[in-house]
């Protein structure tokens, strides 16, 4: 069994992303970096390129595999977490916490509104 | 699980780069069953492997094996496989897993005279045990006055062949049997603390020591002397399927050879199937690549012209449209420290 919070909101390629919030975090669920394994290498977005829900930003390689991130709503992206630079093992330790990879500028709120809560990401991973 | 010629295995069990420490600094376990068991016995086997595979069987002694190879007819790596002489007249052969059916049935198609081939399976197994700390924890896990065999030798313990082979640059032994005494001898090491590692190890291990890999490195459209396994061909033993083509390379010259590539600062882990460029020309493409989890940097390999195919040439590699800088560097590409 892996986490999901309950306060997030997820897509169903395993990214998850902070409700409510102006600049809101985003991140792969637990799940997704078992299922990766140890990641060595994260590349992230520009800062202030605009992204639409859905668009690939970022890359995940793990040990075996490169993985596509994908927006979880469309917005203009703020910050990137760049201590993944120097220690990309911190999405395997921490997905919800230092783990996060970017923070967006919500272009709509309600977009989020269309995404999976916990639950309902929970059952699609099948637990 | 990843799906595997027709298996299904662990990618790792416990998280590659932690596996893959353990085999570099103490002892790891792999299940290796998927590889394809061969046995050749009669009164020809010798004469007739000799005729079909690269290197000199005839040197081997009983309780010795070697590295070789099996050609097409043009020269090109049908399969790479490791052939134990475990008797005056009887040899056991470990094929690669994509590759076993294919090797049967080839080497059946060339068999004359007095020899007699099968397939050891279904129903066996095997595992690699390999790490530094492997003999000393052997002899915790093996009855009493058991001989292990030295590097590349094999010895009999009851139904199971103990090879001293591996695919990782470590001391340890491949042990090939019936699947179930293998369970326990998996078993055995587990208990006596040896870490289970799975398929990703495998391949970052491998990799570190520039091993080629079956259907990645090698292909029926590459010579043994283009992939730098000249050591296990002998041209001047008599026939084998491909032999002109050798002769002719190494007549004339290789145009090209497999190369190990180190990035330079760091980048993205490269990956097979990543081109490599010497100013706008394409150079080659990696046939293997990934973060070496010992060196903390990538490394690959490819084939590349013969001018570029020495250590120290300056290259870029793409990735996802972006380049980064990568040179050529000696293999194997991870040299462990003298052990004092």
């Amino acid at each position: 069994m892996s986490e999901a919070p309950e306060e997030l909101r997820y897509r169903d390629s395993h990214e998850w992303i902070e409700l409510g919030k102006e600049i809101a975090a985003v991140g792969i669920t637990d799940h997704a970096q078992g299922e990766l394994g140890d990641l060595v290498y994260i590349e992230l977005p520009t800062v202030g390129r605009v992204v639409e829900a859905g668009e690939a930003v970022a890359v995940v390689e793990s040990v075996k595999a490169a993985s596509d991130i994908y927006a979880p709503v469309s917005g203009e992206v703020a910050e990137v977490n760049l201590s993944l630079e120097s220690d990309p093992g911190l999405v395997n330790g921490d997905p919800y916490g230092s783990g996060w990879l970017f923070r967006l500028r919500v272009r709509d709120a309600a977009e989020a509104a269309g995404l999976l809560d916990a639950a309902a990401y929970r059952a699609s991973i099948g637990e | 699980m990843a799906p595997f010629a027709g298996w299904e295995m662990p990618v790792a069990y416990g998280g590659i780069l932690a596996e893959h420490a353990a085999v570099r600094s103490r002892a790891g376990i792999f299940d290796i069953s998927h590889m394809g068991q061969l046995e050749a016995r009669g009164a020809e086997a010798l004469t007739w492997l000799e005729r079909q595979l690269t290197n000199r069987v005839e040197r081997l002694r009983v309780g010795e094996g070697q590295y070789t190879l099996l050609l097409n007819d043009e020269g090109g790596v049908l399969d790479d496989l490791i052939v134990y002489r475990v008797g005056v007249e009887r040899f056991f052969l470990v094929v690669n897993a994509s590759m076993a059916d294919e090797d049967l049935r080839r080497l059946t198609e060339l068999r004359e005279g007095a020899v007699e081939l099968r397939s050891c399976g279904p129903g066996r197994g095997g595992v690699a045990v390999q790490g530094p700390r492997v003999r000393e924890l052997a002899s915790k896990v093996f009855p009493p006055g058991t001989v292990l065999p030295e590097r590349n030798a094999v010895s009999a313990v009851g139904e199971v062949w103990c090879c001293g082979t591996g695919y990782t640059g470590e001391d340890g032994f491949e042990l090939f049997g019936p699947g179930e005494e293998v369970g326990e001898w998996w078993d055995r090491f587990a208990a006596a603390g040896v870490s289970p590692c799975g398929l990703g190890a495998r391949d970052s291990l491998r990799l570190e020591m520039g091993y080629p890999l079956n259907g990645a490195d090698l292909s029926p459209d590459r010579t043994p002397l283009e992939a730098g396994l000249g050591f296990s061909v002998d041209l001047d033993k008599g026939p084998f399927p491909g032999r002109e083509t050798l002769l002719a390379q190494r007549r004339d010259g290789l145009t090209c050879r497999l190369t190990g590539i180190a990035m330079e600062d760091g980048g993205p882990p490269p990956r097979a199937g990543y081109a490599l460029f010497v100013g706008d020309a394409q150079a080659g493409t990696l046939t293997s690549g990934g973060l070496s989890p010992s060196l903390g940097h990538g490394i690959g390999m490819s084939y590349l012209p013969m001018e570029l195919a020495i250590p120290g040439k300056s290259l870029a590699l793409e990735v996802r449209g972006k380049r980064f800088s990568a040179r050529t560097v000696r293999k194997p590409f991870f040299r462990r420290e003298k052990l004092t």
